[in-house]
């Protein structure tokens, strides 16, 4: 397997507090890594420093062996590295099949494409993706008035469209109701696997990442605490201390 | 439907050909109706469908009408010498130079404007809102003093452009169709582009341009082509301005910022914004409500003018294509979730 | 272009010009800057981007300068643009400002600027389009062989300036009023809860930001020339100060609105008199592509 981001050393404090500190971790191409840890342990931090929220004090951060650190929002999601948003962000004055349109990947459209009419391929493809998250008899209402769990499911499925390499999800599972979990865990997986897509996962509900990762990082008080096969992780010590002594 | 759409489109094209015929005395008015209508749509675009309010749009307007001004001259004389002398009747343009300059110089003023919006909108798209609109404002408030201080074209006098060299009311149906001509194209293209995936990429960056960012979406690269599209017609029709007027200075006519500048962004908003259909029924009720209103006012007409912004931005601010759209949804096709109660649950 | 040349080669010939640009232009920056503080104030406090700032200035002008044409000795002005562009403040505030604050912020920006073009028709149709002033009729001083002139005038309105500055931030730091206003700016809902009736802060405080305007005024028309469609500039020239310095950076503020003042004049000095407007409009957008620059290092936007 190779390595599609590689974090070494990275820093990062606001103000006095530091929120990373010295953190070095690889996400391999193709498979699910999970990272958690308790509230305030820096993964936000991380997320955001990753996806180009804000400059990080040291380290360096490489997608596919390139030096992406310096790179702004846009430039980074270009690449193919693409996030979800923790409070759900999806076009509410539109309907899905309008949604996922717009998620047509874009960074591989040169500006004579981006003048072209949507073609027949990709309204199936819109409606294929949306039969997928289990939208597809709402595709044509407007998509604020959906619950937030489905236009959570709506946000996953505009990010399928996108055909990024690799996704980061920011608690995907996050205020949806516990009925659902099971099937977004199993849609995740299927995304992971059917379309190849390498996923990286903040995770705070332990079940879940459990079940999905194929390795786990965790966090604690901006530090590396461990890292490992969920097994492992489950079973080691120090993460259950963080966990209790957050709590 | 499409029947009914076609015959709508043919019905409006007869009006708009038979118009100047029909009221014969009100031409220059009804070509002046439709810069109205080209500098509202072109607002749109940025305004109404990608989010950026720009209170700078008149710069292209200005620049426009400079820039064809003088090509327009220079394809017979030096620029110089002509401006020195106020235009001043001395110098004398032959049919072929009168219609040959119009031709390039209002093309020129459309793709200069074009490499203008390019220029300022690679500093200006990095600025969101509010600062948006005072960096554009600045832009045209700071091209006006510069022009005026500039003896090359003018300078505060102005450039006084040759006549329209045949009969007087020929003149003005020429330039009514030019504007008309221009008016048409604009709205043809803007119905395709719309629909295209750049016009939704557009409408993605108006809603939420963090999240079209994260998407991959070439925000700066769409946001930069939108306004060069703009400033292309918008110089156009400074330019067809530029010959129509005759005579103009810089910042009274050309940058008039307090002016048209802001009678482009009032018409959008009353006939709503984001929407092909909005900003001409706006620039229609105003331009209307403009004539039959001015003069009656007796000197008070700007005091109106502020007030109705201020009435517009406050009370109505999604325009009549808003409020139908509020209250008839399903006439633009929107369907929303029934049972929805506030969308709290799954 | 050698005229340019020229000027600049003034400057370096006879260093003494400098100390009177400089002083010419602290001293109406002085002025600037008041109306900056006015404009973050309101900014800060209610999120109102407000156009019509320069236009408050040139009306509370007018106001000493109709004053003075009565017969009220002219520095009576003041105080008199104090209290009547407050009242103007708050009939303002209560007709379209408190129905612009929760919204976006275009639309303050646009309902603030549809106010301006109303002011300025206004007093030009009610004093005219020429430019005024009033002449305090005092004496000018000379230094340096007569190359640096204050005319006393101007120093009188320095000091005022200071004295009104002083004042309000007094007022600010120790009133309860002025407590409320800083608690609403931090966090308005947190106000709420607390007790504060914040629709009467934003009232205050936009009324009081009209009235610093106007008190500015009445100085500027003592020692310069106002004319009634001057005010989109003043309007600008506080944003500038106020983008430059950043919100609730009161020393920044007032050093920003001196930097401008004197850049300023130096910008007319060496260009011409006829580019006074276009510099301080250049200004802010230097500005802000510096404050761009600045956020881009730190991968953010200017919003």
């Amino acid at each position: 397997m190779t390595t599609i981001i590689e974090v070494s050393d990275v820093s990062k404090s606001y103000g006095g507090v530091v929120a990373n500190k010295d953190i070095s971790m690889k996400v391999e191409q193709g498979g699910i890594t999970g990272l958690i840890g308790p509230n305030g342990s820096g993964k936000t931090t991380l997320f955001n420093s990753i996806v180009g929220y804000h400059p990080i004090d040291s380290g360096s951060i490489k997608f596919e062996n390139k030096e992406i650190s310096k790179l702004q929002v846009p430039e980074i999601a270009r690449l193919g590295l693409l996030r979800t948003f923790q409070q759900t962000r999806i076009y509410g004055e539109m309907n899905g099949v309008e949604n996922m349109l717009i998620s047509q990947p874009h960074r591989k459209m040169s500006l004579r494409d981006a003048f072209t009419v949507n073609k027949k391929e990709d309204y199936e493809r819109a409606d294929h993706l949306l039969e997928f998250v289990g939208l597809y008899e709402k595709r044509f209402l407007q998509s604020g008035s959906l619950s937030f769990g489905q236009q959570k499911l709506l946000e996953f499925a505009m990010a399928l469209m996108n055909e990024p390499t690799c996704l980061l999800l920011d608690e995907p599972t996050a205020g949806i109701n516990p009925t659902l979990i099971n099937g977004l865990i199993d849609r995740l997986r299927r995304a992971n696997e059917e379309f190849g897509i390498t996923l990286f996962i903040i995770e705070h509900n332990m079940r879940v990442i459990m079940n999905m990762a194929d390795h786990i990082y965790c966090l604690a008080h901006g530090e590396m605490l461990a890292e490992g096969k969920p097994a492992d992780i489950q079973n080691d010590q120090r993460v259950v201390d963080a966990y209790l002594g957050a709590h | 439907m499409t029947i009914a759409k076609t015959l709508l489109y043919a019905v409006l094209l007869l009006i708009i050909f038979a118009a100047p015929f029909l009221f014969p005395d009100f031409r220059t008015q009804l070509a002046t109706l439709w810069l109205m209508i080209i500098v509202a749509l072109t607002w749109d675009m940025t305004g109404g469908q990608m989010g950026y309010n720009s209170l700078g749009n008149i710069f292209f307007y200005g620049t426009g009408m400079y820039a064809c001004a003088v090509v327009g001259i220079a394809i017979a004389y030096p620029v110089a010498e002509y401006t020195n002398a106020s235009g001043g009747g001395i110098y004398k343009f032959t049919d072929t130079q009168y219609f040959l300059g119009a031709a390039l110089g209002i093309l020129f003023a459309g793709v200069f404007c074009s490499l203008c919006a390019l220029i300022i909108g690679y500093f200006t798209f990095s600025l969101r809102g509010p600062y948006f609109a005072i960096g554009t404002l600045g832009v045209a408030i700071a091209a006006g003093e510069l022009v005026s201080n500039w003896d090359f074209v003018g300078g505060g006098q102005g450039i006084a452009l040759p006549v329209y060299p045949n009969d007087l009311d020929e003149g003005k149906l020429f330039f009514y169709f030019l504007f008309a001509g221009t008016g048409i194209i604009l709205f043809i293209f803007l119905n395709w582009m719309y629909k295209t995936r750049f016009g939704a990429a557009i409408n993605a960056i108006r809603d939420d341009e963090e999240k079209a960012e994260a998407m991959g979406i070439h925000t700066l690269r769409y946001k930069l082509t939108t306004w060069a599209i703009a400033a292309f017609f918008v110089g156009v029709a400074g330019g067809i301005s530029a010959y129509q007027l005759i005579h103009f200075e810089p910042l009274e006519t050309a940058y008039q910022t307090i002016n048209l500048g802001i009678f482009m962004v009032v018409c959008v908003l009353l006939g709503g914004k984001g929407t092909l259909w909005g900003p001409i029924i706006g620039a229609i009720i105003f331009q209307v409500f403009k004539e039959v209103t001015w003069n009656y006012l007796l000197g008070w007409q700007w005091v109106a003018l502020g007030a109705l912004i201020v009435v517009t931005v406050v009370y109505f601010q999604d325009g009549i294509m808003g409020w139908l759209k509020h209250t008839k949804p399903e006439w633009f096709g929107i369907r929303v979730e029934k049972s929805a109660d506030g969308g709290a649950n799954s | 272009m050698d005229q340019i040349m020229g000027n600049l080669g003034l400057l370096f010939e006879f260093p003494v010009v400098n100390l009177k640009i400089i002083i010419d232009g602290v001293m109406i920056g002085a002025l600037f800057a008041l109306a900056a503080y006015g404009l973050a104030l309101v900014w800060g406090v209610m999120n109102v981007k407000n156009l019509a700032q320069g236009d408050f200035v040139i009306a509370g002008g007018y106001i000493a300068w109709w004053v003075a044409g009565l017969g009220v000795p002219a520095l009576f002005g003041v105080p008199l643009a104090f209290i009547i562009m407050w009242g103007i403040g708050w009939v303002i505030y209560k007709l379209v400002i408190t129905r612009v604050i929760e919204r976006d912020l275009f639309t303050s920006l646009l309902a603030t600027f549809g106010i301006a073009i109303m002011m300025a028709q206004l007093l030009n149709l009610m004093f005219g389009s020429d430019t005024q002033s009033v002449n305090l009729g005092y004496e000018t001083l000379f230094f340096f062989d007569g190359f640096v002139d204050v005319p006393i005038a101007k120093l009188i309105g320095v000091c005022m300036a200071t004295v009104l500055a002083i004042c309000v931030i007094v007022f600010m730091k120790f009133s309860r009023m002025g407590q409320a206003i800083r608690a609403t700016s931090q966090d308005a809902r947190a106000a709420r809860v607390l007790g504060i009736d914040t629709e009467k802060v934003y009232a205050f405080t936009f009324s009081l930001n009209a009235a610093i305007c106007g008190a500015a005024g009445a100085i500027i028309v003592m020692v310069w020339v106002i004319q009634p469609f001057y005010g989109i500039t003043y309007a600008i020239r506080a944003f500038v100060i106020v983008t430059a310095a950043g919100l609730g950076n009161l020393p920044g503020v007032i050093a920003a609105g001196l930097g401008i003042g004197a850049l300023e004049q130096y910008g007319s000095h060496i260009f011409g008199i006829g580019y006074q407007q276009a510099i301080a409009v250049l200004l802010l957008l230097l500005v802000l592509v510096f404050r761009m620059i600045q956020q881009r290092r730190s991968r953010q936007v200017l919003k």
